[in-house]
């Protein structure tokens, strides 16, 4: 049985095998090689033939659908306050290849038994990011002594597990140049800059720069929302930091992701991006109800990701590495590309679809892929 | 507090295996190609920093695909 199965293998993908024994149960060995003969056949008939156009397949199997998206919907995911890039937008942006995300989302899922919802809050407060502004009921400036006073809010100190010399010791890491004294009463901060200010607005300034001085956290979350999902709790956030959350003790670092392919790429290489944009068109699609054949997205994300980096479907990235010089110019910018070849002296072999278009010569598909070449004898006297 | 994380344990990441010369020139022989034809990767992508391979060897990557089961699939190794 198994060395029949084994003699398959070579002609058909695995999951093709595996689900013609699960269907056939017990049966004789003439009886499955017979229907794995007739699960070849139509393997066969039904796999792509060369030279076919599967690019524009795909374009137009993930664009029409593309017509019918919503085109600028934000969508709340779950609770309030956290929008979420959908639609169109979002398949032009991972399609695109952009660096900078219109809504960087994560998805943070926790170890046990952290995730049945022990700790929760503590340990969303860990994640987020946060400044000194966040910890300061008020700032008051006083004019006459050329001082900042600040207020402190020490409820949400307590809930950070902060103390006040802590906290000082960090401000004072992070603000070069003042004189940082507690209040012996109540509760408050004064800073005074060392030497003279010359200028109210230099107070003001400090006091802004204040404000941003880091505190606790990982960089870059700026909202944090825990959330059950199906039986645990999963923390989600605004904003991402792949690489800092996946070593933080309490994080489940098989599962946890980012919406950022490219922070994946670098956190968790190429393969993991290319999953990961599958993934993300994928979602997109369900969301809006449509349906799109996997396999075309598949190749799409195939491409994005062939050269190790991601490459947007772009004049910047996937179409400037066209080889043909009238291909990219058909694409967009189009004199820019034409004088630059020209000034380069570029040559265009003619190898690909749309310069045969241009020219109006027989297009390098289908049909018009397999050519003639002469075995050419040498006449004999 | 703070751990190194094993990237290769992340769902999103396939496993990725090192080819063996004699392998190699078998799957260059089998599709009449040269390494530099192969889909790339980089030197310095994570998931192969366990491997320790150098520039122009080749990575055998076993996707886990949701329309064929298992896939295998090889990247050349480039700096990019």
């Amino acid at each position: 049985m198994d060395d029949i199965i084994q003699e398959y293998e070579e002609k058909l993908p695995q999951r093709l095998i595996d689900l013609a024994v699960e269907k056939l149960g017990k049966t004789s060995q003439k009886k499955l090689r017979e229907a794995l003969d007739r699960v070849v056949e139509e393997y066969d008939a039904s796999c792509i033939d060369p030279g076919e156009s599967v690019g524009l397949v795909s374009a137009e199997s993930i664009g029409e659908p593309g017509t019918q998206m919503t085109l600028n919907t934000f969508h709340f995911a779950g609770v309030a306050e956290m929008n979420v890039t959908m639609g169109l937008p979002r398949i032009i942006e991972i399609l695109d290849g952009r660096k900078e995300l219109s809504t960087p989302m994560m998805e943070i899922y926790l170890k046990k038994p952290f995730n049945q919802g022990k700790n929760i809050k503590e340990n969303a407060l860990l994640i987020k990011e946060t400044l000194f502004g966040d910890l300061v009921q008020e700032f008051q400036i006083n004019i006459a002594e050329s001082a900042i006073e600040v207020t402190l809010d020490l409820k949400k100190m307590e809930a950070l597990g902060m103390s006040k010399a802590k906290l000082m010791n960090l401000l004072s890491k992070g603000i070069k140049g003042v004189n940082l004294k507690e209040h012996k009463e109540k509760n408050m901060l004064i800073l005074k800059p060392r030497g003279k200010v010359e200028e109210l607005n230099d107070l003001y300034r400090l006091k802004e720069k204040m404000k941003g001085v880091y505190l606790s956290g990982i960089k870059g979350i700026e909202l944090v929302l825990p959330v059950k999902q199906g039986d645990e709790f999963v923390i989600r956030t605004k904003g991402t930091n792949l690489k800092d959350v996946l070593e933080l003790d309490f994080v489940d670092e098989t599962r946890t992701s980012t919406n950022d392919v490219f922070e994946i790429a670098d956190v968790l290489g190429i393969e993991a991006a290319r999953q990961s944009i599958i993934n993300e068109v994928l979602n997109v699609m369900e969301a809006q109800g449509l349906n799109v054949d996997l396999r075309h997205i598949m190749l799409v994300a195939d491409t994005m990701c062939v050269t190790g980096q991601i490459r947007g479907i772009t004049r910047y990235g996937v179409v400037s590495e066209k080889a043909s010089v009238l291909a990219r110019a058909s694409f967009e910018t189009p004199i820019k590309h034409i004088i630059n070849a020209s000034l380069t002296g570029e040559v265009d072999n003619l190898n690909s679809v749309v310069e045969n278009v241009m020219l109006n010569q027989p297009v390098p598909i289908g049909t018009g892929l397999p050519q003639l070449r002469v075995k050419a004898k040498k006449e004999s006297k | 507090m703070k751990k190194k994380f094993d990237v290769t344990k992340h769902q999103l990441v396939p496993k990725h295996l090192k080819v063996s010369e004699k392998e190699k020139a078998e799957l260059l022989k089998r599709y009449n190609i040269t390494v530099k034809e192969l889909p790339k990767i980089l030197v310095d992508d994570s998931a192969i920093e366990h491997l320790e391979v150098k520039v122009d060897d080749v990575v055998k990557i076993i996707r886990q695909s949701p329309t064929a089961g298992e896939v295998l699939f090889y990247r050349c190794v480039t700096n990019g």
